[in-house]
């Protein structure tokens, strides 16, 4: 089960009477609002976001640069005029001073302008590339990664170091899935690799074989389904004998999917922002702490909402614990750069999104449990990758059919 | 009597910035009007007529996308809303010509179906739609100069829209034409017999529920100043019709009851209760139990209950219990 | 060529386990007139009960997938008994009380599973894969071809060949005479729910090799039913075993060849058959 807390349980600590206070203004409590989902079927991660700041709280004893921490948490179901009124209900009624969350890219979009006018950092999962892109919101920051920013170095891992040559790509009918793949698709071509094909599926298809079925010859398919659906994807894929390799980014691989995975996941190579492997001193905490808390190993989604928290306690602790002047507060946020982060260092760019490492992994099987294990790191990896930002915003954001194929 | 009450909860509607706490719960009202609009609409179908529509989130989208693209596209607010209600009705026409081939489970099927294809049309048409990314829009309109920008004044637009289609539907449940609607569901071949054409009696129930939903349509992609597919689902369509039944169908204030019901569990209730999707269907489950004809006409019921075994008591016909003290 | 072959033999193993989540859902429908929407959750309670039996009790496959269709059964019965029984008739609070027991099913499965999804592994004498022809297939998936066939043929047996068959015909034909005629008809909706109910449950659990478990899985399959029963025509049974072949053929071919279309492939051909023949396919026309 779901280790609980109450809107209130943060609010109802000791009064921090002993220690030194910047003003009395600061002696309120930080109230960080976090979006997320818990119902429906897109729980799995939304639940993964919430245990990994409650990680994270837990860790620094409710306390963040001096303030005690109440964390207000608000599930969204999973719609966009629900995210609506959710982020509604955290900044008008809860007063919130920061939002982390929500998770899918449509919720975010329904709700940026709100937050942007109402001026309330945002700092959110969701991969949605024009947020830091051609539609930036000065209020956003993403410590995570733009839906192609793991792509683009799995692509160049792919064509130069498996040297393969031509790929087929598989993905969810949806935003996600195009900007996965035309960031996978465009450096992969620039480094001399071929695209054949792109398949996109429906979300919420049962059965994929009709589309496994057009994949074809090629050296290597890329996929990139999120949620639970890698899980049905590389079984339903093994089903009928495809001997390809598969390669995927951090929703297809996720650590937290690891557990449900048959051995048909064995040896996919995949790429993601952090690892669960990476022996720095914030992760093995982390990854310690959550074992213990939650009996289970924590993800993408986990590690993102405490490597979060580490970013809002580091912009509070810039501004003294003063949130009460937002544009002060999310110039600190913007400019935050920490060390020691379950995912490594990271820093931000002029757009709000994350510079940090990359990491190639693949699914081994050890002790009988299956693991991801990292076998390359690309570090301070940017959105643009290794492209000149001003062509890369030039280009039109990655679509269904942008990039097109080569003939 | 009645008319006290109207008033009295008109002047309660009215006054709802003032006594509900805050812009948050102002919000929240306003999305339950925007809900009760579609209900009410839906109800002239599912109450009135006895035809179970599955599909018309895909109606609802329509407007809301229509109004989203032509705002894209640089025309004024009167345009897109007038091409908003005519697309949805010239949608509607087309989901009663197919559907009303049949009742029953066969209609509710047809509408099921052109729904999902609606909603697959919203996903799928990129260059339109932008797919599941959806549409924003930064602008509502000021009518007479009055911005709708700020939470208490759309609040008021949406209230007065609201009472104009209870007044609309009101008055078309107690038309002629809505005592042969009725008549189309009780009797239909009776109704045949007696000279009624019942095929466009349905098809004219069918393109007002259509109206009601482009209304509230349009609402919501101005409230939300947002439209992607979600609002398109099965889920959404299958959402609007528990309003309907659970508060009561066929009756003018069981669709505002079950849309006060639902957007109170999903937007206010859910910040206490973890597990509130499972409270929602299990209060569903409870209103078949305890009242299966709807929460208002099975409170009336109740009340009417209560009221008689009150009157029987002051009378002085005395309990078992009582006469053993 | 080959794609040929394969779609082919997939749509057939499709069809044959939309049969088994569909065959129930019209029985219930044909007798009962009860469109329950609470049966892509039997589907998902069966995989998710079949799934852990095997986890938490090593029980094998077959049997757990009986143990669960005996459970999910169970449950439909209660909910027949306690809660269907008293609104014959009623359809709107049909469709009310079957989505908010799928509500709270939905979300019960959510807190005792969480969100991750489960994968099942085939009986390990069905593991790996035949070659038909030129082409490799998984073995599994042929055996439920069988499978639905046998339980077709069982049902079909049931029906046309069994007493309580007969008092089933004649209370889908018409249950006040079959009422008259001393036909205790509310057992047999129990016991008709029950079976309907089983079914999906059994099929949720053959089904979760091939779709794995994960929360959604009972919205993902509730439509596909519908599909099948309504081109199928409700009530009968050969109308959902042709339908569910229909709908394993127009997915997989339609998907395959128009993936432009794939959004459209089920509803726009089930919009087009419906206007054209309203009781179905192979349904017979309402009275």
């Amino acid at each position: 089960m779901i280790t609980k807390f109450g809107r209130r349980a943060f609010l109802a600590g000791v009064a921090a009477s002993t220690l030194p206070l910047p003003a009395i203004a600061q002696a309120a409590p930080v109230r960080i609002g976090l979006l997320t989902i818990k119902t429906g079927s897109l729980a799995e991660g939304g639940i993964q976001m919430e245990q990994g700041i409650t990680t994270f709280i837990k860790e620094k004893n409710n306390k963040l640069a001096g303030r005690q921490v109440d964390l207000v948490v608000a599930d969204t179901g999973g719609s966009p005029a629900g995210a609506k009124t959710k982020a509604q209900e955290l900044i008008e009624r809860d007063h919130v001073d920061v939002i982390l969350g929500p998770l899918a890219a449509f919720e975010l979009l329904a709700i940026s302008d709100y937050v942007a006018q109402q001026k309330t950092p945002m700092l959110s999962l969701a991969a949605a590339e024009d947020m830091t892109q051609r539609k930036p919101n000065p209020y956003f920051i993403r410590a995570s990664a733009t839906s192609a920013q793991a792509m683009q170095p799995l692509a160049d891992y792919a064509a130069k170091e498996l040297k393969y040559k031509t790929a087929v790509l598989i993905a969810e009918d949806f935003a996600f899935g195009y900007e996965q793949m035309g960031g996978f698709q465009r450096v992969f071509e620039d480094a001399g690799g071929k695209v054949l094909k792109k398949i996109w599926v429906p979300l919420g298809t049962a059965d994929n074989t009709p589309f496994i079925a057009q994949i074809g010859q090629c050296d290597v398919v890329c996929q990139g389904y999120s949620g639970s659906a890698p899980v049905k994807f590389m079984k339903q894929y093994t089903d009928l004998g495809m001997k390809t390799p598969v390669i995927g980014g951090e929703t297809a691989g996720d650590d937290a999917l690891l557990k449900s995975f048959g051995d048909e996941a064995i040896g996919m190579i995949n790429s993601c922002p952090y690892t669960m492997d990476l022996a720095n001193n914030a992760n093995k905490r982390f990854v310690a702490e959550f074992t213990k808390d939650y009996g289970n190993i924590p993800g993408f989604y986990a590690a993102g909402l405490y490597v979060n928290g580490q970013v809002v306690e580091a912009g509070l602790q810039k501004t003294g614990g003063n949130t009460d002047n937002k544009e002060a507060f999310i110039a600190a946020l913007r400019g935050v750069s920490l060390t020691d982060t379950p995912r490594g260092p990271i820093r931000f760019d002029d757009h709000g999104n994350v510079i940090g490492n990359i990491y190639i992994r693949k699914i081994e099987k050890q002790n009988g449990k299956l693991v991801n294990h990292t076998v390359k790191t690309y570090e301070n990896v940017s959105q643009f990758w290794t492209y000149d930002e001003k062509w890369f915003l030039a280009q039109p954001v990655y679509s269904r059919d942008y990039p097109p194929l080569k003939s | 009597m009645k008319r006290i009450a109207i008033g009295i909860a008109i002047l309660l509607l009215a006054a709802v910035p003032l006594w509900v706490g805050g812009s948050f719960y102002v919000n929240i009202v306003s999305q339950v009007l925007i809900a009760a609009i579609f209900a009410l609409g839906l109800d002239i179908l599912v109450g009135y007529g006895g035809l179970i529509s599955l599909g018309h989130a895909g109606l609802f989208g329509v407007a809301a996308y229509t109004v989203a693209v032509m705002l894209g596209a640089g025309f004024g607010h009167v345009a897109a809303i007038v091409a908003a209600i005519a697309l949805t009705l010239a949608a509607t026409a087309v989901f009663g010509v197919l559907a009303l081939r049949t009742t029953g489970i066969g209609f509710i099927m047809i509408t099921l179906a052109l729904g999902q294809l609606l909603w697959g049309l919203a996903y799928r048409w990129i260059d339109l739609t932008h797919g599941d990314n959806g549409l924003s829009g930064n602008s509502r309109p000021a009518p007479f100069g009055i911005s709708l920008d700020p939470t208490n004044h759309f609040y008021y637009a949406t209230l007065i829209v609201f009472l104009l289609v209870i007044a609309a539907v009101a008055l078309l449940t107690g038309s002629p034409f809505g005592a042969s609607l009725r008549g189309t569901r009780d009797q239909p071949r009776r109704m045949a017999a007696l000279g009624f054409d019942v095929w466009k009696i349905r098809f004219l129930a069918c393109l007002f529920s259509g109206f009601c939903s482009g209304i509230a349509g349009i609402l919501f992609f101005y409230y939300n100043e947002f439209i992607s597919p979600h609002a398109l689902a099965l889920s959404a369509s299958a959402e609007v019709l528990l309003m309907v039944i659970a508060g009561g169908s066929a009756t003018l204030l069981g669709p505002i009851a079950g849309a006060t019901l639902v957007v109170v569990m999903k937007s206010v209730m859910s910040a206490y209760i973890e597990r509130w999707n499972f409270t929602l269907g299990a209060i569903f489950v409870l209103i078949v139990l305890f009242m299966p004809e709807g929460l208002v006409p099975g409170s009336r019921r109740l009340s009417r209950w209560l009221w008689a075994t009150l009157k029987a008591l002051r009378g002085g016909t005395a309990t078992p219990a009582e006469s053993q003290r | 060529m080959n794609l040929w072959l394969l779609l082919t033999v997939n749509s057939i193993t499709l069809g044959g386990l939309l049969f088994l989540l569909s065959a129930g859902f019209s029985l219930i429908f044909g007798l009962m007139r009860i469109p329950n929407l609470t049966h892509g959750s039997f589907f998902m309670l069966g995989a998710y009960f079949g799934a852990s039996l095997g986890m938490w009790f090593g029980v094998e496959f077959w049997l757990a997938a009986i143990i669960a269709a005996v459970l999910v059964a169970a449950l439909g019965g209660v909910m027949e008994r306690f809660v269907l029984r008293r609104l014959a008739g009623q359809e709107q609070a049909q469709v009310l009380v079957t989505l908010g027991i799928s509500f709270m099913i939905a979300d019960l499965c959510l807190m005792e599973w969480s969100g991750d999804p489960i994968t099942v592994e085939a009986p390990p004498a069905l593991e790996g894969a035949t070659h038909v022809g030129a082409l490799i297939f998984p073995t599994y998936r042929l055996a439920i071809i069988l499978l639905a066939l046998a339980i077709a043929v069982a049902l079909w047996a049931l029906i046309d060949g069994t007493t309580l068959g007969a008092k089933i015909r004649a209370g889908v034909d018409d249950p006040q005479m079959a009422r008259i005629c001393g036909i205790r008809v509310s057992r047999l909706f129990t016991i008709v729910f029950c079976l309907g109910a089983g079914l999906a449950g059994f099929a949720g659990m053959i089904g979760s090799p091939i779709l794995s478990i994960y929360p959604g899985l009972d919205t993902d399959m509730l439509p596909l039913a519908l599909v099948v029963v309504i081109l199928g025509g409700t009530g009968s049974l050969i109308g959902s075993l042709l339908g569910s072949f229909v709908v394993g053929f127009l997915y997989n071919f339609g998907q395959a060849l128009l993936p432009e279309l794939a959004y459209f492939v089920l509803f726009l051909p089930m919009v087009i058959i419906l206007v054209w023949r309203p009781q179905g396919l192979f349904g017979r026309r309402a009275p």
